[in-house]
C-alpha cells in the first residue's frame, strides 16, 4: 500500500461510473429495478447493483433469490453462503476435480464458475444426492468397495461417478478411468473407486 | 481475485458493442482458463461481459462444411454424430484434452483463446515478457520441459496449450469474426501467432472483434485419421508433444495428407514441407520417416526440452503409422 495522496474517492468514482455507463447496461441486468432507480436518479441505489448481482438458483431442489458479488464462484457461494460444506475446495483451479457439482446435469468444476453465471440454472451437490436416509447407491458403492481413504475427495468423485455412468462412459475399466480423470484421490483409491462405477452401471447397488 | 463489473447479453451485436466501450473489458464464456488467471492475478479485467446466452451453440452441416458456433461446448462437439462422423480427428483432439468437467463448459472460442500454461506466466513474481512485456524470458534458460522447440523468439518461447486448435489447424479450418461493421474470414492456422517480438499477442484477434463461428471443409481423411498425444500421465495433462495426422490414401498412394504438432510452438505447428513430401507417394514407413526427419530441420531445443527433438520425429512417425493402420 502506498501513499495517503492517493486516496480513493469512492462517491465520485461510483459517479463518474454511473455517468459512463449506459442504460442499456443496467437493462441487461434487471429491468425493473434498473429503470426505477434511474427514474429516482438513486445513484446509491445503482452502485449497490453494480456491487452486488442478483442470482436466483435452485440447489438441490431448493430456489435461491438472493444477490452476490460478481467475483464469487459457484463453490464459494455454495460453502459460504449456503453453508453446504460438502463440495470441497481442493486446488481451486480445476486441477482437481474436489469441488464437482452437477450443473442442469452435467458436472463442472464449481471453482471455475461464477455464481453469478449460474443464473437460473439447477444445481446438485453431494448434499443433494440420497433420498432422505437413503444413500443414492453411487454413495453405497463406495462405502462397500472402500473408494476412499481420507475422503477428501470424494464428494467430488461420487458427482462425477454419477456423471459419468450417465453419459455412458463406462464400457470398459479403461474408459472409466479416462473419463474420471479430472478427479484426483492422493490416497490412490482409483482402482476401487473403479469397482465402485462398474457395479452401479450394471444396475447395483442398494446400500 | 479482483472484483470487476459483470454484464450480461444475449445478442453478438450488443456483446461488440459492450466490448467497445470499455478496453479493459473481456468476454466469458465456460471461464475455465479465464477465472484461473484473475484468481491468479495474471489478468485483471474491470468488467466481463458473459456471452453464454449469445445463440452460437450451433453444430451443422451447411453445404460441404461442417458449422460449429463459438459457444458450443467442448463435450457437445466432441460428443456430436455430425462431428464424429465428418471430423473424427477434431473429436479425438478435444477428448484428449482437459477433463469432462472442463469440457462440458468450455467452449470452442474459449478454447481458442486460451493462454499458455508457461509456469512463468501464470507466476506473477516471474519475468515473463508474454505477461509484461519487456521483463524478459524466464523460461529461456530456466525450467523449459514443456516448452516449443519451433519458431520460437529470443522474447518468448512458451507453448499453446491447445489440442482441438491442432486438430483444426489440420483440418483447414476457417474462423469467422465479427465486429460491429461486419464479419471477415481468417484461414485458422493464421489465427495465432508466433510470439516473435510481441509475445503479448497469442492470435490475429483484433480488439473489437468477436470469434462467432468455425467453418471446416469436409474431406476425405475420416477413415485414416488419428490424434496422437504424448504427456506425462496418461490422462488429464497438457502435451509435451502432439500430432494430428490425416491420410487419404487410394492405390497405395498417399492422394491427401494432413499433419499438425501441439506442444511445440507458439501456435498449432502445421508440418508443411513434410505434406508436401508425401503427397503422392506410398504410405511406407520409410516415407513416413522421411517425412518427420523433414518436419525436423528448424527445430530448437533449450536444454531441459531437448528430448522433444527425439519425441517429436517418433511421434510423427507413430501418428501416420496408426492413421494408416485404421481400417
Amino acid at each position: 500500500m502506498q501513499s495517503s495522496d492517493k486516496k480513493p474517492n469512492q462517491g465520485d468514482s461510483r459517479r463518474d461510473f454511473l455517468k459512463k455507463s449506459s442504460l442499456i447496461t443496467a437493462i441487461a441486468l434487471t429491468p425493473s429495478v434498473a429503470l426505477k432507480a434511474a427514474e429516482n436518479q438513486a445513484d446509491e441505489r445503482f452502485a449497490e447493483l453494480f456491487e452486488k448481482i442478483p442470482l436466483n438458483l435452485t440447489v438441490n431442489n431448493k430456489a435461491y433469490k438472493t444477490s452476490v458479488e460478481p467475483r464469487i464462484t459457484l463453490l464459494d457461494y455454495l460453502r459460504e453462503e449456503l453453508h453446504l460444506m460438502g463440495t470441497k475446495k481442493g486446488c481451486d483451479h480445476g486441477q482437481c476435480g474436489a469441488c464437482t457439482v452437477h450443473v442442469n446435469g452435467e458436472r463442472v468444476n464449481s471453482c471455475l464458475s461464477l455464481a453469478v453465471m449460474n443464473e437460473g440454472k439447477k444445481i446438485t451437490t453431494i448434499e443433494g444426492l440420497a433420498n432422505g436416509e437413503e444413500l443414492h447407491p453411487m454413495q453405497a458403492a463406495f462405502i462397500k468397495h472402500d473408494g476412499f481413504q481420507c475422503g477428501y475427495c470424494t464428494p467430488g468423485q461420487v458427482m462425477s461417478a454419477v456423471a459419468c455412468v450417465k453419459e455412458g462412459h463406462t464400457n470398459s475399466r479403461a474408459e472409466i478411468s479416462e473419463y474420471m480423470s479430472g478427479n484426483i484421490c492422493r490416497c490412490g483409491a482409483y482402482p476401487n473407486i473403479v469397482d465402485a462405477i462398474v457395479e452401479v452401471s450394471k444396475g447395483g447397488t442398494k446400500a | 481475485m479482483i472484483n470487476f463489473q459483470y454484464l450480461r447479453t444475449t445478442t453478438a451485436k450488443s456483446a461488440i458493442a459492450l466490448l467497445l466501450k470499455d478496453k479493459n473489458s473481456k468476454f466469458i464464456a465456460g471461464g475455465t482458463n479465464l477465472i484461473d488467471l484473475m484468481k491468479r492475478g495474471v489478468t485483471a479485467p474491470e468488467k466481463l461481459i458473459d456471452i453464454n446466452h449469445v445463440p452460437l451453440k450451433q453444430i451443422e452441416l451447411v453445404g460441404d462444411k461442417v458449422i460449429i458456433g463459438a459457444l458450443a461446448s467442448n463435450t457437445a462437439v466432441a460428443e456430436n454424430s455430425l462431428i464424429k462422423e465428418k471430423l473424427p480427428l477434431l473429436a479425438m483432439a478435444l477428448n484428449a484434452g482437459a477433463s469432462a468437467q472442463l469440457r462440458n463448459v468450455a467452449t470452442v472460442g474459449g478454447n481458442m483463446m486460451q493462454r499458455t500454461r508457461c509456469g512463468y506466466f501464470y507466476d506473477i513474481e516471474m519475468p515473463c515478457n508474454k505477461r509484461q512485456p519487456g521483463s524478459g524470458c524466464g523460461a529461456i534458460g530456466g525450467f523449459n520441459r514443456m516448452h516449443a522447440i519451433f519458431g520460437t523468439s529470443d522474447k518468448c518461447i512458451a507453448v499453446h496449450p491447445s489440442d482441438m486448435c491442432v486438430a483444426l489447424t489440420a483440418l483447414d479450418a476457417v474462423v469467422v469474426l465479427a465486429n460491429a461493421k461486419g464479419e471477415r474470414k481468417i484461414l485458422f492456422k493464421d489465427f495465432h501467432r508466433l510470439a516473435g517480438d510481441t509475445p503479448q499477442l497469442d492470435n490475429n484477434l483484433k480488439a473489437d472483434e468477436m470469434i462467432i463461428r468455425l467453418e471446416i471443409p469436409i474431406n476425405n481423411l475420416v477413415k485414416n485419421s488419428h490424434y496422437l498425444k504424448v504427456r506425462d500421465r496418461a490422462s488429464y495433462a497438457f502435451a509435451l508433444v502432439s500430432v494430428a495426422a490425416g491420410l487419404e490414401i487410394s492405390n497405395n498412394k498417399i492422394t491427401d495428407v494432413r499433419l499438425t504438432m501441439g506442444g511445440v510452438a507458439h501456435k498449432p505447428w502445421r508440418l508443411t514441407a513434410s505434406e508436401n513430401f508425401l503427397k503422392g507417394k506410398e504410405a511406407t514407413v520409410e516415407n513416413f520417416e522421411q517425412a518427420a526427419k523433414l518436419a525436423m530441420t528448424d527445430a530448437k531445443s533449450f536444454g531441459e526440452n531437448d528430448f522433444k527433438l527425439q519425441m517429436a520425429p517418433n511421434s510423427i512417425i507413430e501418428a501416420l503409422t496408426v492413421a494408416k493402420s485404421k481400417a
